[in-house]
């Protein structure tokens, strides 16, 4: 049992602050849709409104079909994972789980069997005479998530849930959602700024800025084709070059700047002004011999160890820095701080884009 | 008390302790040990204290037991000392005051803990601490001349057609009700707003998310988590209803008698203190009991209060 949601055209103000503005997004039935964004940016007001605590000021939020106007959150078809869980103290495990159907007059004896099913779905089939404070970290997590299948909800609401949990934790628990997403094959609508988590979960992700939505897509195509530099940005690192386009043609142009022409496919949404070219550092290449196309001569300025890459800071000859990075596998030289290497990189990799979507 | 050593030098320290420990034994023990001592003994003319005759005995305490009457309570009918059943009503309608206060309370602590934005929050607190700024009895007066049979209360209800007749609002033990709530909602209300604004507001709405109608988010996830706050306040306003000696004498009707008032009369109309003193730890003792037994009734633990 899942539901779509649709989002036409929804605004949410506060006051004179528009918090969302002018959303346009269909997540499909059984989707895992994650809404990606800096804090401020209007994410959680969107979970928020879906699930009924906030009223969109415009537009309309269907849920399978349904206009949601007007109801409640306790009539959506909705459950939300609060950012610190909301877990009910006073009451024990199995009861916290069994909550939503004790408020649709489900008896003890079904409640109860009930809670201990969904407790050995998320792996604490011991857990249910326990108190909340009894548990660790990621045991309230499963509680919660528990808690909230009870309702057999069409749509789980996650508001950043992992955030409290320790690195290893929070990466051993994306997988279990992962798991339980599959599962249930319920919509699941993941709010997080923590862009590997994102990415790593997600059907597809929504990245927001200032209340509007910048892009929507799989993960894939979030990092590799960003439609803007605010995406490009959020989603990982670039060396980043200010210049103006020349001569476009068949999705690629030329890029005029400080280090000559540059060659790098064109965004649709690259016009008018603060238009700059993205290139990932693992996309850069320092090699000792200047290539073809692309290619900017550097000194090596920093080299910095990450474990699993080395990423190679090189100045080039007016100041600025551009990162490489290196795989740690063995096959490739690091070169040492001083060293005259050339920067390239395959203008396939390269993308020109405008900085971020402002107000329509 | 190493710390205040250090913090406050030893001369410093030692001048504290003793004003305390002074205040303590001077003004709270010594006063009530010699009540309590006094209450053991008769009362006798001077001639003959520390003669004979001056034993101690527990004749004041048995006094309550003196004088029976006739009368119904709740449709009973009854054979009763006078003094028990006045002990009786006072329990009984300091446990209705309790209600009322909470009844009262509890709302108001929802609203201001959870709903108002807290930047009205210091006007509401103002609004409530303002009363307060009137001395008790010309407060239990202001209620006096609003409730009487041709005061404001009744001739306003006339104007408004609500009623036919001025009500005689003062009667049996209703002035006294609205007095003692009058007086001692406060010691409800922040008890219980405290306990609310604790509650972390994410449960009120993850119970509403999960299909909780309101009342059921009262019932399961808000009162359990007040309910220290509850007990508290619900311990303070019993004991201080029972204890009341001022409201029930001015806001009293010829119906209306508190055990505080007899033990009044046994002070200064008969000036027995021996028995008043008998009388006033009786009350003490079995408010205290009282109170216990409620709260074994509730599962609160002393503990709990004491937050």
């Amino acid at each position: 049992m899942s539901a779509g949601i649709d989002l036409e055209n929804v605004c949410c103000d506060f006051g004179s602050f528009r918090a969302v503005d002018n959303a346009n997004v269909s997540i499909e039935p059984g989707e895992f849709f994650s809404f990606l964004g800096p804090s401020g940016c209007g994410k959680t007001t969107i979970l928020r409104m879906i699930s009924g605590f906030i009223e969109p000021t415009h537009g309309q939020i269907r849920i399978g079909g349904m206009d949601m106007r007007g109801q409640r959150p306790n009539q959506r078809p909705t459950a939300l994972i609060f950012q610190n869980l909301a877990l009910f103290p006073l009451m024990s495990i199995w009861e916290n789980i069994s909550f939503g159907l004790e408020v649709r007059g489900v008896d003890k004896k079904t409640r109860r069997a009930k809670a201990q099913a969904l407790l050995d779905m998320v792996d604490l089939p011991d857990a249910a005479d326990k108190m909340v404070s009894q548990l660790s970290g990621g045991q309230k997590q499963r509680v919660a998530i528990a808690r909230a299948l009870a309702v057999e909800p069409k749509v789980m609401l996650l508001d950043e849930p992992l955030s409290a949990l320790d690195l290893k934790l929070r990466q051993h628990m994306r997988a279990e959602l992962r798991t339980i997403q599959k599962r249930t094959g319920v919509t699941f609508i993941y709010i997080t700024h923590d862009q590997g988590e994102a990415l790593a979960m997600s059907d597809r992700v929504g990245v927001m800025s200032q209340g509007r939505i910048q892009q929507v897509a799989n993960p894939r195509d979030i990092y590799n084709n960003p439609v803007n530099g605010f995406v490009a940005a959020f989603v990982g690192e670039n060396n980043i070059f200010t210049g103006s386009v020349a001569n476009p043609s068949g999705g690629m142009a030329g890029f005029d700047t400080a280090f000559g022409r540059l060659n790098a496919r064109l965004g649709e949404q690259a016009k008018g002004d603060n238009i700059k070219l993205y290139v990932r550092p693992e996309h850069t290449i320092l090699t000792e011999t200047a290539g073809s196309e692309n290619t900017i001569p550097v000194t090596v300025s920093e080299v910095s160890f990450e474990g699993a890459f080395i990423a190679v800071h090189a100045k080039t000859e007016n100041g600025q820095t551009l990162v490489a990075e290196v795989r740690n596998d063995g096959s490739a030289t690091v070169p040492s701080i001083g060293a005259k290497r050339f920067a390239s990189f395959n203008a396939a990799h390269a993308s020109i884009l405008p900085d971020a979507s402002k107000g329509a | 008390m190493g710390d205040m050593f250090r913090r406050y030098g030893k001369s410093a320290t030692f001048i504290i302790c003793l004003i305390t420990a002074f205040w303590l034994l001077m003004l709270v023990i010594l006063p009530n040990v010699t009540l309590l001592e006094s209450s053991f003994r008769p009362l006798l003319p001077v001639t003959e204290i520390g003669g004979p005759n001056d034993q101690y005995t527990f004749a004041n305490y048995l006094k309550v037991f003196n004088g029976s009457i006739d009368t119904t309570l709740m449709g009973i009918p009854v054979h009763i000392p006078v003094h028990v059943l006045t002990f009786t009503l006072t329990l009984f309608y300091s446990v209705v005051v309790t209600l009322l206060c909470f009844v009262l309370a509890y709302p108001l602590s929802y609203f201001m803990a959870k709903i108002i934005s807290p930047k009205s929050l210091p006007t509401m607190f103002l609004l409530l601490f303002v009363p307060l700024w009137v001395s008790e009895v010309l407060r239990a007066f202001a209620w006096w001349i609003i409730l009487a049979l041709k005061g404001p209360l009744s001739s306003l209800l006339v104007w408004l057609h609500l009623i036919d007749q001025p009500i005689r609002w003062i009667s049996g033990y209703n002035g006294v009700l609205i007095g003692l709530v009058y007086t001692y909602v406060l010691f409800m209300i922040f008890p219980v707003y405290n306990a609310m604004s604790s509650l972390d507001s994410n449960q009120i709405e993850a119970a509403e998310d999960l299909g909780s109608p309101w009342w059921r988010t009262h019932l399961r996830i808000v009162l359990p988590h007040c309910k220290p706050g509850i007990a508290s306040g619900a311990v303070m306003v019993f004991m201080l209803s029972a204890g009341s000696l001022l409201v029930p004498t001015i806001l009293g009707s010829t119906t209306s008698q508190w055990f505080t008032q007899t033990i009044q009369q046994w002070m200064f109309d008969a000036l027995d203190w021996n028995t008043a003193a008998a009388y006033a730890f009786l009350l003490l003792l079995m408010c205290t009991l009282f109170v216990s037994l409620v709260m074994r009734l509730f599962r609160v633990k002393l503990a709990d209060i004491a937050k």
